[in-house]
């Protein structure tokens, strides 16, 4: 799944992992320690297409609810379910447990758009 | 009027402010934005008012209510006016600030679990503005959840609800909504299975329905649930004394008038909406929801939760608009309920029952009148008339009696036809002089 | 004083009853088919009348309210409720009025109905009202279904957009949402008004409304409404008062010579009908004469003296709720009306003007004002992190709890970082105010003397601060 080669980050703060032509996406740690603790993420169902850049998936905070903007297009193929009774894996592990879900991608050339894990390191750091 | 501040006090805080007179901090408002002058009434003193209040209360007839079609005049215990009238429930705000507020948070809860345990359902907010708007919200929140876009409403279900839906959904163009005929006032199985396909969302089951009669809930939700299709209920809350929960025939979601617990008919409001539905959709349901938690000190305590739906953080992107609902009223219906307990609320409903079917035997066997249709009813029934229901409605009017609501005003083709509903409330003197008035009219 | 109070449920006690009737002649099952019959009865309590009274008693006594504290929540304007209204309400001629019963029978209630529309029509100078909304957002959207009708019936079909304040309350936009629009937002300027030239760039054809606050969630009146309302209108737009804010207004302006064409007005805040904990409201909304026709049904209509309600009106964008609206309310909104005469009114709008800027006066030395001139009906001040030791605004309200004040309004309008949105209204004295003045400078005097007291309060409540993030991740909303 993760790792700091093979994937890319939007400016939204998603990131997204290719494996072929499937995509594991997610937030960004930055993103999370934003959000703080999470308490739903209302994820899209599976066989659902999402575009690049539009949302698709809602991230909730005890007083918030912010936007998850798809990071590559394509068809979802399997979301986590282990968020739905531990929506907090997404504050501990962003990278790892707390995925959102896979994206069969449509244009696997949208990754090209997105940062690498160093350049969105930069773009948060500041 | 209400204001309690002296001349001096006024002086003395344009001091402090350090302005020289009120207009100053006016000034933001133009001047020609000011209005010169009121067309008003002189002021009335308290007594005055309570002069002229009882003189235009003494404007409307007081009549043995035999009308219901979505408001029914049940008994409101003393008990319950009593404490919804004191100034800690009566006069606090939404509990914005859950510390200072734990009484109306702690009622919310018992609320919920009241209308939980009623319908039979998981979960339930903390009141919406009546079973009308109630049901839109349901039927909104199917639509989100199954990702399809039709409803089918049958006629059995109240037409003013059906209305409803129309103003609700009808500029934004979606869900759509489709209607079923009922032409034996029942939801008819095969009916409902010709219109479901693929695209829809929910069927709305309403049981006791708009005629008062009982539906084949069971079968209409599995053959609903079998394409795929959400089941919103329409159920009385007093009704479910004696009859089965939404939740253990099927249904997905529970809606319901509840102006009949605790509050008073006052004409068509404040009412009561109740929802309620399964766990799996708690997050999708509109509205206050309360929640049980634990405090700094490990001590439970009780908040406003799962506020990430609703509008005052979603904005545009909130699944509803509701702010404010009816948490006075829902207090009431709360207190009711623990009054009466489930031993209390099925006395109460087989009261209702067992006045009503005493009442259609009678009615139905002056000359001339008959029950328009068959099956299991609660405690509404329709009759039908040797005259325009209109014309009954005005002769037992005279006699002190609101007969019913003749269906005429909602379809041309029933001016005969009175919706009948009998509560706990109406005595058998009064059942006998509405029986006796029907002989007016035997041909 | 009580501090907990076990749920009715934990009572119960098989067999205890708080209320009994008369037995039925016959039993459900002589009547009924055994199929449709309950099987399991509820899980409602079961206790005795008496328990029942003092376990709603004792829950009352757990929460603050207007009868018992200073209640300053912004944009709630929570004013005494005078208690001649509840009893005209409770009258068993109007409370006993059943909503199909013949327009005959029920003449001094559509009587009441009729009137009132009159008195709100004068009141904001619109031609016409309806007071079926059973709450404000219900009005917002019956607004917006009006203004969509209304263009609908121009044939004008591409207004698909409204157009809100980013210091609109959010029922705003989600109203809008819900009517079918696409919403955009207009910033505000630094001294808290809309930004004109923000707003003229956003206008187009596309435009269907404007929604704006007046005075806005700042407690600022719009300095430019008559340019704002020729702009909209320039563009064949309407505008929308969202008038949660009219107590600063009572009988001192009339929103229709601001060029508003609909509105809607919240009898549960500035005609004092009590809030019952979060309801029941009501939302009367008003518009100009070419509107008229499309406001919901039923209408009241006066013929001869006597009263009518109209459900055929052709244009209506149909019916909101169930039957007239939220009469119980409507008529403690009457009951207030009926004891002002227009001098009267009018020291409505100024006694809570002159409150504001008091608390606003006597506390901006230590909570800054967002915007630093004089306010209308409500002012909205800041906490300083920076300069009490990084308490925020929730530890300050929190702490006013203690001292036995209800806390403002806080962290909205959104626009204003640690805001403190303060309502007085103008039923408290001055000795009220001076109180809460001295708690919010005590509170700023302890954040620098004993941070932790502040950061960890209340400590004289029923409870201490509650997990709401426990609640959210596993909500437990019934006892099941």
């Amino acid at each position: 799944m993760f790792n700091e080669t093979n994937c890319r980050f939007a400016k939204t703060h998603e990131w997204a992992c290719a494996e072929g032509d499937v995509a594991t996406v997610g937030i960004s740690d930055y993103a999370q320690k934003e959000i703080s603790d999470v308490v739903f993420v209302e994820l899209p169902k599976v066989g659902a297409r999402v575009e690049q850049g539009t949302p698709c998936a809602v991230i909730e905070s005890v007083k918030a609810a912010a936007d998850f903007f798809a990071p590559v297009s394509g068809e979802v193929t399997a979301v986590n379910d282990a968020l739905g009774d531990n929506p907090g894996l997404v504050n501990q592990a962003p990278h790892g447990e707390g995925w959102f879900f896979k994206i069969k991608m449509a244009r696997p050339a949208e990754l090209d758009s997105l940062m690498d894990f160093e350049g969105y390191q930069r773009s948060v750091s500041h | 009027m209400y204001s309690s501040h002296t001349a001096t006090d006024r002086e003395e805080m344009l001091r402090a402010i350090g302005v020289a007179s009120l207009d100053d901090l006016l000034a933001q408002i133009p001047g020609d934005l000011r209005a010169a002058h009121f067309e008003w009434p002189p002021a009335l003193s308290e007594p005055e008012l309570m002069a002229h209040a009882h003189a235009l209360a003494a404007r409307n007839q007081p009549l043995a209510c035999f009308a219901g079609a979505g408001a029914q005049d049940h008994f409101v215990p003393a008990a319950v006016k009593a404490l919804i009238r004191r100034g800690e429930f009566l006069t606090a705000y939404t509990p914005y600030q859950a510390e200072a507020s734990q009484g109306t948070l702690q009622a919310i809860y018992e609320f919920q679990s009241s209308i939980c345990a009623l319908y039979g359902m998981d979960a339930a907010n903390a009141s919406l503005y009546d079973g009308a708007t109630a049901l839109a919200e349901a039927v909104s929140a199917a639509a989100r959840i199954t990702g399809r876009n039709k409803i089918l409403l049958p006629e059995s279900l109240h037409p003013e609800w059906r209305e409803v839906l129309k103003t609700y959904f009808g500029a934004k163009g979606e869900p759509v909504l489709e209607t079923i005929s009922c032409p034996t006032g029942r939801l008819d199985v095969s009916a409902m299975e010709a219109r479901l396909d693929e695209t829809v969302a929910a069927v709305v089951v309403a049981t006791p329905n708009f005629f008062g009669l009982l539906e084949d809930a069971p079968v209409l939700a599995e053959r609903a649930h079998g394409r795929g299709a959400l089941v919103v209920a329409v159920a009385d809350p007093v009704s479910l004394g004696v009859l089965e929960a939404p939740g253990h025939w099927g249904a997905d979601f529970a809606v319901g008038e509840g102006q009949g617990l605790g509050n008073p008919l006052n004409y068509g409001g404040p009412y009561l909406g109740l929802l309620a539905c399964r766990k799996a959709h708690m997050r999708h349901i509109p509205g206050r929801i309360c929640g049980l938690t634990t405090d700094a000190d490990g001590r439970r305590g009780f908040v406003l939760t799962l506020q990430a739906r609703e509008q005052h953080i979603r904005r545009e992107r909130a699944a509803s608009n509701i702010c404010s609902n009816e948490a006075l009223c829902a207090l009431a219906a709360t207190i009711h309920l623990a009054l009466l307990g489930p031993a209390g609320l099925k006395e109460m409903a087989e009261l209702c029952l067992d006045k009503a079917h005493r009442l259609a035997e009678q009615a139905a066997a002056v000359p001339g009148f008959r029950l328009c249709f068959d099956g299991p009813f609660f405690n509404e029934f329709v009759l039908e008339c040797p005259v325009p229901a209109e014309r009954v409605r005005r002769a037992l009017l005279k006699r002190g009696l609101l007969a019913g609501v003749p269906l005429g005003r909602y379809v041309t083709t029933r001016k005969h036809s009175l919706l009948v509903c009998v509560t706990e409330q109406r005595t058998e003197e009064e059942c006998e002089r509405f029986v006796a008035a029907l002989g007016d009219f035997a041909p | 004083m009580t501090s907990s109070e076990k749920l009715s449920i934990e009572k119960s006690v098989p067999g205890r009853r708080g209320i009994w009737f008369a037995k039925a002649s016959r039993p459900a099952a002589d009547w009924l088919p055994h199929h449709v019959l309950r099987r399991v009865p509820p899980r409602l309590p079961e206790m005795a009348e008496s328990e029942v009274v003092r376990h709603y008693t004792r829950l009352s006594q757990l929460n603050y309210c207007l009868d018992t504290h200073f209640y300053p929540l912004g944009s709630c304007t929570m004013k005494h409720n005078p208690r001649a209204n509840e009893e005209v309400a409770a009258l068993e001629g109007f409370a006993a009025a059943h909503p199909c019963a013949p327009e005959t029978a029920v003449q001094g209630t559509l009587e009441v109905l009729f009137r009132l529309e009159r008195l709100l029509c004068e009141l904001t100078g619109l031609a016409a009202f309806t007071l079926q909304p059973a709450a404000g957002a219900h009005g917002e959207f019956t607004g917006i279904l009006v203004a969509a009708a209304f263009h609908r019936a121009r044939g004008d079909r591409k207004r698909k957009e409204i157009l809100v304040a980013d210091s609109s309350h959010g029922t705003n936009p989600a109203s809008a949402a819900l009517g079918g629009f696409a919403v955009r937002t207009v910033a505000s300027r630094a001294d808290g008004r809309l930004d004109l030239d923000a707003l003229r760039m956003a206008l187009g054809p596309q435009t269907a409304m404007v929604m704006l606050t007046v005075p806005n969630t700042l407690g600022l009146f719009e300095r430019q409404i008559r340019e704002i309302a020729e702009a909209t209108h320039a563009v064949g737009a309407l505008l929308y008062m969202d008038g949660a804010n009219f107590n600063a207004l009572m009988g001192l302006a009339k929103p229709a010579d601001f060029g508003v064409d609909i509105l809607h007005l919240n009898l549960h805040k500035s005609f004092s009908t009590p809030h019952g904990g979060g309801g029941p409201g009501s939302g009367p909304v008003g518009v100009q004469a070419r509107l008229a026709k499309f406001l919901p049904v039923p209408r009241v209509v006066e013929k001869n003296g006597r009263f009518k309600l109209q459900t055929r009106c052709p244009g209506s964008i149909g019916r909101m709720r169930s039957f007239a609206g939220n009469v119980g309310v409507i008529l403690k909104a009457y009951a207030y009306l009926r004891g002002h005469d227009a001098l009267r009114l009018r020291s409505v709008a100024e006694n809570a003007i002159l409150n504001a800027n008091y608390v606003r006066a006597r506390l901006k030395d230590l909570y800054p004002a967002a915007v630093d001139e004089p306010c209308l009906h409500e002012c909205v001040l800041r906490t300083e992190p920076e300069k009490m030791n990084g308490l925020k605004t929730l530890d300050v309200a929190k702490r006013l709890l203690d001292h036995g004040f209800h806390a403002p309004t806080i962290y909205f309008p959104l626009i204003v970082h640690e805001a403190l949105m303060i309502e007085p209204t103008e039923t408290e004295t001055r000795e009220t105010l001076e109180a809460f003045v001295s708690a919010l400078r005590a509170i700023h005097a302890e954040a620098l003397s004993d941070p932790e007291k502040v950061k960890t309060a209340p400590h004289d409540l029923p409870v201490r601060r509650l997990d709401e993030l426990a609640a959210a991740r596993n909500p437990n909303v019934a006892w099941g």
